[in-house]
């Protein structure tokens, strides 16, 4: 499996990475080389085979819903790149 | 002071040979003279380790405390450290100071640890030579030409150089274990959910654990003891009792059952460390243990099935990353998904980027049973192996790495080359087993490790079997030159 320049567009913007124009060859073909090392399982019989999840199939664990932490968000909020009034600040996204 | 074991080291404290604050310096000292040639540390923090030192040796005057009291470590840069610097390697927390302790940072603390600073690592725990970083790579105390391994080099390489008498480290695909071997130290990596992540700054979250990283195995049951148990902030700790690490220490061996998987000595084995592996076990023979051929048939789809694994669940975890509420911000962002794009772009470093693009890709729309699906079905098959191998055996022994540490910079350019150094150690994670690695004789006058691998929960018996050879051999005595006093 190779990608294309195309590809790795479309995945950068998935994963919300900018890639440069410079970048796009050699990271087009790191990928394609990684996904023909992954290729090795395509020849893998798995019919019928149960995916693992979890190493030690553990059902997730619940907990009752109750107020266990103090508020803290001055201190969440203190190394944040941009605050105000207790708020994110963000670009404008709805003009 | 730098060779003795913890025990010797707590003897001494409370014997009044020395303060913590006279130890606490005397490591800070050590790091402050023989650090810069090795990179070992990100962070040193000298003026909490002093006040901690000092709180400790109030403790052991006033007669309290146990044996970790006073006692200097270092973490892996990867714990959230309340009030100190965690970077996690990478430029996007470079100036990220943790709200909270990660579990394993407080119950160490707890047990009277004094923090010495963050060691060095792969950037997010990925890669295998410590070269990711965004701080620099780390060097071996054994050759500073050479690799540490990683992605717990920083931790490897300062115990190594006896610059802390032991370090925490998390692996996820052999990151304490693979360091361990190229340093010449043991690295235990437990059972999966045995020591809590909570705090650890995630990776790939079905594989990933917290371990210790020591001169010895007596060592690693000692800081172990603390760092293990149920935690209910982690959603995956693992609910079961912890035993006594140290108790069974000096079990005979007699018929121990040691299973040799064929498919780990065969190609791509360097000749030099295959030479030690089989030097190392000829010792268990001569211990008492049986030794018998075994297969994992399906070795060979570890490595493919961790590439999938892994980065899928980097992609997701390492969403959390955006410029918004911590970590680095790009400037001037025109719009929303500018800001995260280059933030993002920045933030991170290649090789953290190139998993997370796989990840995305290996989860997207249409790929997602082809890849995703397909990898946790043979990561099935691969866990199966080891059950079937453990009906015939009690632990299995191999090499830890498939060669000893390599140049810097041999290997940067060749991705795939690279994730071919863990090939012994990911089918550990995959399924989730404990897997330790200790000191082997010296391949070519370079560390190599012996890897033992345990049934789950088996810890107690990794560090008997691993502890019986470094009682008979001192494998592990074995130190870089140019020590210093």
């Amino acid at each position: 499996m190779s990608l294309d320049h195309a590809d790795v567009k479309k995945i950068a913007h998935l994963a919300r990475v900018d890639v440069s124009d410079e970048q796009m060859e050699s990271i087009a073909k790191d990928l394609s080389n990684i996904l023909g090392l992954v290729e090795q399982m395509s020849a893998v019989d798995t019919e019928g085979v149960v995916p693992m999840a979890h190493p030690l199939h553990m059902a997730q664990r619940l907990r009752s819903d109750e107020v266990t932490e103090t508020d803290a968000r001055e201190l969440f909020q203190s190394i944040a790149p941009q605050t105000e009034e207790g708020l994110y600040l963000v670009p404008k996204v709805i003009e | 002071m730098h060779n003795k074991s913890i025990t010797e080291l707590a003897a001494d404290l409370r014997a009044g040979d020395y303060s913590s604050v006279e130890l606490t310096q005397y490591f800070l000292d050590r790091i402050q003279r023989m650090d810069a040639g090795l990179n070992s540390f990100v962070t040193v923090c000298s003026d909490e380790a002093l006040s901690a030192a000092q709180a400790a040796d109030r403790q052991l005057q006033a007669g309290q405390g146990g044996l970790l009291t006073g006692i200097p470590i270092a973490h892996k840069d990867i714990f959230c450290t309340k009030g100190i610097r965690t970077t996690c390697g990478s430029k996007m927390l470079e100036n990220f100071i943790s709200p909270y302790d990660a579990t394993v940072v407080t119950r160490l603390k707890a047990a009277g640890v004094v923090n010495l600073g963050k060691t060095n690592m792969d950037e997010f725990a990925m890669g295998s030579s410590n070269e990711t970083s965004y701080y620099g790579p780390v060097r071996n105390p054994w050759d500073t030409e050479t690799v540490p391994g990683g992605s717990s080099g920083g931790s490897a390489a300062c115990v190594a150089a006896r610059l802390a008498p032991a370090a925490t480290g998390t692996d996820t695909g052999g990151s304490i274990r693979q360091p361990a071997a190229l340093c010449g130290i043991t690295g235990l990596k437990p059972t999966y959910g045995r020591v809590s992540r909570y705090g650890m700054i995630a990776f790939a979250s079905s594989l990933d654990q917290a371990g210790p990283m020591t001169t010895s195995a007596a060592d690693a049951a000692i800081l172990l003891q603390a760092m293990a148990g149920f935690d209910e902030r982690d959603s995956t700790s693992a609910d079961q009792p912890v035993p006594d690490y140290s108790a069974g220490l000096e079990d005979d061996l007699t018929g121990l059952k040691i299973g040799l998987p064929k498919e780990y000595f065969g190609e791509g084995l360097d000749d030099a460390v295959a030479k030690s592996v089989e030097e190392a076990i000829a010792e268990y023979r001569k211990l008492g243990a049986e030794v018998i051929e075994i297969s994992l048939p399906n070795t060979h789809l570890a490595v493919p099935t961790y590439y999938v694994v892994a980065p899928a669940e980097c992609s997701s975890n390492l969403s959390r990353f955006d410029g918004v509420r911590y970590g680095h911000r790009c400037e001037d962002p025109k719009d929303l998904e500018d800001l995260y794009k280059r933030s993002r772009a920045e933030g991170f470093g290649d090789e953290v980027k190139r998993r997370i693009l796989i990840g995305t890709y290996a989860l997207s729309a249409g790929y997602y049973d082809a890849y995703y699906l397909k990898a946790q079905k043979i990561r099935h098959l691969i866990s199966d192996d080891f059950t079937q191998a453990f009906k015939q055996v009690d632990v299995i022994m191999g090499p830890t790495a498939p060669d000893t540490g390599f140049r810097i910079g041999e290997r940067a350019g060749d991705p795939v080359s690279m994730y071919l150094s863990d090939i012994y150690t990911i089918a550990v994670n995959l399924a989730g087993l404990p897997g330790i690695s200790i000191p082997a004789a010296p391949a070519n006058g370079k560390p190599a490790g012996l890897q033992i691998i345990g049934n789950y929960f088996a810890e107690a018996k990794l560090l008997n079997v691993a502890h019986r050879l470094q009682m008979a051999t001192d494998y592990h005595k074995a130190a870089p030159a140019n020590l210093g006093q």
